[in-house]
């Protein structure tokens, strides 16, 4: 493929060189199933503290997806691919608000709403 | 920095953003790029949802009581696979290789419907010990949001299909490479919604 | 066979229902006829039903919402008459579970099928010509979408004649629309039309973003963009990013319903709470997705018919997207009473508050544009004007809501009511309808009537004030909204009043009718020759009226903001009308049935989903798929308008810069 400067940036996904590609994929690969086995090895040790095993499953997690996106759909900081970017990091922040903001409101209406029963229960 | 990320850096270089309109094939993939990403909203809702219900199991069967790990590293093998030999078959599309193209996207099926048959397997085996999504509110959100995910692989797989004819009939004309091009992106981003997905849902229940 | 179908459905007993459908029925069979004795099928298949050219979309989604809007009114005056008449031991006309279903059908719509069709068709028509393209990003797509939205408004209006709707409101919550306590088909229908026409919008939003992002005329860059393209770009960033929420609420409560699932109902886990939370998710950027584009409509008309540029670019746009972001983050206020506790709601309030800020730098960037400029008193004006006294007043009344305390007074009053139809009479509506006097004449070629648009504008203005200014104090005294009969006498002389309001609101529809009538028979008269009627500053006023499919026969270039007024300015004596031009073959999208085809499968799976009739809906989404298979083979999507042909068009009707 010839190195075009296309107009308003590149498509997502795109990628110019072959066999840089293939090795692409191939190193992607290679540190994904890394990062999985490390996830389900976290989820099962003892070796951990326990408090802090969902925040490295939450750090596995994100740095595999990071992986997908670097690896496999060519996501990098080049000028031509802004309009990815920012779109991705549009999609990430309104994914946070909705899943950590549904989480703490829901929490606190729990919290706040609990029958006096079952608050009695919870201090005993 | 590449020769066109240099073209493109140089100061005297027109800015991306005042060349005109972009070629289709540009335009294609960020239509497509933002459907994704709308999916991916649809599926952070379906994971708030199992967020905030994951505790509710109303005196039934729980997470830690119905997941096995085994089966989802096995699940996940595939589809990461799959996720590989999709993107060999996309280089094959760009070279105009049939034969490379129909190779390497015949195993990304196969390795997407083993994942397909592996997650029915563990459905039903639910549904059999009347664990099924209407006996809890965890139940609900769980079938919902990973048999999302599993209406969403098969419908790929379809698509892929389609594709896959498209290349037969039509040849590698623009529309049908473009296509292919999305639907590479849609299988990449069903991979990491997965990572989600086994993290949260499966591992998380462990906890 | 027919699932729950039966004669049962169609509810003979009502006379309200009867008269109002038989009245309808005969309307559309009438137009029907006509169309097919005057033989206009033909055209009417080939130029607008199969089109996929983003202007004639436009003006269909306008006539749409336009439609609809007739639709929703009907029963804002039901609910008028029937609180006007309904005090003490009078009871009214309307039985409660009539009313119910009346109230919910009217916000369903007016949001729906009235307030987005207008927006979008507004953006669909502008974005291209104003960005100097010949198309949007996907124009089959476009077509997709509009039908779909189509769908949904049939599938809405079926419900009135066969079944119910429902009685839930304009949102629906559970656990009141649960399959325990709605057991009927009314939430169905309510659930069905929104997911269908939600995929329309969804998929207009991505098309209008990409057209946006990556389809621009040479030398227009973002700081080179109009302001209307930037609201309208974070308007429809808002869609793509909100209504998938709205889906899969949507699709959990239709789960909860047909399968039996436990999201959102009582017993088993589910937790009600969680529904609200995620639909206001959705809704509130649901809102600033309707407000935005009438924010750039007035940016345009300000700047236009003042004579200047307008004031505060910079901050105008980042204003803009200050708001696009800010208004996914204060969702919460929508449910400050409902459990939440002191912190949380401090929180949001405190930015609901916030975001009101970015909208004063709008009013003062308008304000600043009209000082020191040579004001033009047209019809857009009018409602510029009325919109900026009359949304100011809507926003402070928001901003009272925002602080708890006092919501905790005023949540589901009447003083909420009168609030946001403050905002969106005075904003959506006023901007739609400034809008459309604005760029009808580059649609269809002429301009409508000057004076019958004033008498529009004073019948809208008053007719709101009369209507809505009565129910704030009926809210501060205790009126509550969706109530269908109160025993306080001392409310009825204000319901009077509203009901005052609503009449006059009623007499302005109906001049818009009648100026569209004699706007059309004068015609020739208010004929658009230069395609420049209100000296313009953008791109869309280089164009005749109305301009060819391929809109420029040259893109044009662009050097700064305000292109064509550039242009203009460098234009001078019209010399360049002796500058060679040459002319090049230009494809356009041939025309395309898959919207169309796509749509009344869809009509058919709704319905059948609805009515439980499981053959239907396979036969439904069978043939949806065939639709999407047969577009996927198409290799013919475009036509080639030879040089000549487009050269002939420029000599016809002069040079695009217009004649002076």
């Amino acid at each position: 493929m010839s190195v075009e400067i296309q107009a308003q940036g590149a498509a997502p996904g795109v990628h110019v060189h072959t066999h840089d590609t293939r090795r692409s994929y191939l190193i992607g690969l290679g540190y994904a199933v890394v990062l999985t086995l490390a996830s389900f090895w976290a989820s099962s040790t003892d070796v951990i503290y326990p408090p802090g095993v969902p925040i490295l499953l939450g750090v596995l997690a994100i740095a595999q997806m990071g992986i997908h996106l670097v690896f496999f759909l060519h996501i990098s900081s080049a000028p031509d691919q802004t309009n990815n970017i920012l779109a991705l990091a549009f999609g990430i922040f309104i994914v946070g608000l909705l899943v950590f903001g549904s989480m703490i409101i829901m929490a606190n209406l729990n919290h706040n709403m609990m029958p006096m029963d079952k608050l009695i229960q919870m201090q005993r | 920095m590449s020769a066109a990320e240099q073209a493109i850096a140089s100061a005297d270089a027109v800015p991306l953003s005042l060349r005109g309109p972009a070629p289709t094939r540009v335009v294609a993939g960020y239509g497509f790029w933002l459907f994704l990403l709308s999916d991916i909203i649809i599926f952070a809702a379906l994971f708030a949802a199992y967020a905030v219900l994951s505790g509710e199991s109303a005196g039934g069967a729980t997470a830690a009581d119905l997941f096995d790990k085994k089966h989802v590293l096995i699940e996940t093998a595939c589809l990461l696979a799959s996720s590989v030999t999709c993107g060999f078959g996309s280089l094959a599309v760009l070279s105009g290789d049939r034969n490379s193209t129909y190779f390497w996207m015949s195993i990304t099926f196969i390795l997407g419907a083993a994942f397909l048959s592996l997650e029915v397997s563990e459905f039903s085996h639910m549904l059999s010990i009347g664990a099924g999504p209407s006996r809890s509110a965890f139940l609900s959100a769980f079938f919902t949001l990973v048999g999302t995910h599993g209406l969403h692989v098969t419908v790929g797989l379809c698509w892929l299909i389609v594709m896959l004819l498209q290349v037969a009939t039509l040849g590698f004309q623009p529309m049908v490479s473009r296509r292919f091009f999305c639907f590479g992106l849609f299988w990449h981003a069903l991979d990491i919604v997965w990572i989600g997905v086994f993290t949260i849902v499966y591992l998380g229940a462990h906890l | 066979m027919f699932g729950r179908l039966s004669w049962a459905a169609i509810p003979f007993d009502q006379p309200v229902v009867m008269i109002a459908s038989g009245t309808v029925g005969f309307v559309i069979f009438c137009v029907l006829a006509l169309v097919t004795v005057k033989g206009w099928w033909p055209y009417l298949w080939r130029e607008w039903i199969t089109s996929v050219d983003h202007k004639r979309i436009g003006v269909m989604y306008i006539g749409l919402a336009l439609l609809m809007l007739v639709r929703g009114f009907s029963d804002a005056m039901l609910m008028r008459s029937q609180l006007a008449l309904a005090a003490g031991h009078a009871q009214g006309y309307l039985p409660p579970e009539h009313y119910d279903q009346i109230f919910s059908a009217h916000g369903t719509i007016m949001i729906f099928f009235v307030a987005m069709p207008f927006v979008i068709g507004l953006m669909n028509f502008v974005l291209p010509l104003q960005l100097g393209v010949r198309d949007v990003a996907f124009p089959v797509l476009n077509s997709i979408g509009f039908w779909l939205s189509a769908a949904g408004v049939l599938l809405v209006n079926v419900s009135l004649v066969v079944g119910e709707f429902a009685r839930t409101g304009w949102l629906a919550y559970p656990p009141l629309s649960e399959v325990a306590y709605s057991p009927g088909v009314g939430v169905d229908y309510y659930l069905w039309s929104l997911q269908i026409s939600g995929l329309g919008t969804l998929l207009s939003g991505i098309n209008l973003t990409t057209t946006i992002l990556k389809l621009r005329a040479p030398g227009m860059g973002y700081r080179q963009m109009p302001i209307f393209c930037w609201t309208a770009l974070a308007s429809n960033l808002l869609i793509v990013a909100a209504f998938p929420i709205l889906t899969a609420t949507f699709a959990m409560l239709l789960l909860d319903r047909y399968c039996g699932f436990h999201f959102f109902t009582n017993d088993l886990g589910g937790n009600p709470m969680m529904y609200v939370n995620l639909i206001w998710c959705w809704g509130h950027p649901e809102v600033y997705i309707l407000i935005l584009p009438a924010f750039g409509v007035f940016s345009e008309v300000v700047a236009t018919f003042s004579g200047k540029p307008l004031f505060g670019r910079r901050s105008m746009v980042m204003a803009t997207m200050g708001i696009c972001v800010l208004s996914f983050m204060v969702w919460l206020h929508h449910f400050f009473t409902m459990g939440a506790g002191a912190d949380v709601n401090a929180i949001f309030g405190i930015l609901s508050m916030v975001i009101a800020i970015p909208t004063g730098v709008k009013i003062f960037n308008w304000l600043f544009t009209m000082y020191g400029g040579r004001i033009r008193f047209t019809v857009p004006i009018y409602w510029a004007l009325g919109f900026m006294v009359t949304f100011a007043i809507g926003g402070m009344t928001g901003v009272l809501h925002a602080i708890p305390p006092a919501d905790f007074v005023l949540h589901n009053s009447l003083f909420l009511i009168a609030h946001f139809h403050n905002v969106i009479i005075g904003g959506v509506v006023f901007g739609v309808m400034a809008g459309i006097t604005y760029w009808f004449p580059k649609a269809f070629g002429f301009t409508l009537n000057e004076r019958l648009g004033k008498a529009v504008f004073w019948c809208w203005f008053f007719g709101f004030y009369l209507a809505f200014m009565p129910l704030y104090v009926l809210g501060l005294m205790g009126a509550t909204r969706r109530m269908q009969h109160y025993s306080n006498m001392h409310w009825q002389p204000l319901m009077l009043v509203a009901l005052g309001g609503a009449v006059l609101i009623l007499l302005g529809i109906a001049l818009t009718g009648v100026q569209l009538a004699v706007s059309i028979r004068q015609r020739e008269r208010n004929r658009d020759a230069t395609g420049d009627p209100w000296n313009g500053r953008t791109l869309e006023w280089s164009t005749p009226s109305p301009p060819p499919a391929w809109n420029f026969s040259h893109l044009p270039p662009v050097g700064r903001a305000d292109a064509f007024w550039a242009m203009k300015q460098q234009r001078g004596t019209a010399q360049d009308r002796d500058v060679k031009q040459t002319y090049e073959t230009i494809h356009i999208p041939r025309n395309n049935p898959t919207g169309f085809f796509l749509a009344f499968f869809a009509v058919l799976l709704g319905f059948s989903l609805i009515w439980r009739i499981w053959w239907g809906a396979g036969l439904g989404l069978l043939g949806a798929i065939v639709v999407c298979l047969m577009q996927a083979w198409r290799t013919d999507g475009e036509i080639e308008v030879p040089a000549e042909k487009v050269a002939a068009y420029d000599r016809l009707h002069g040079p695009q810069e217009g004649v002076a």
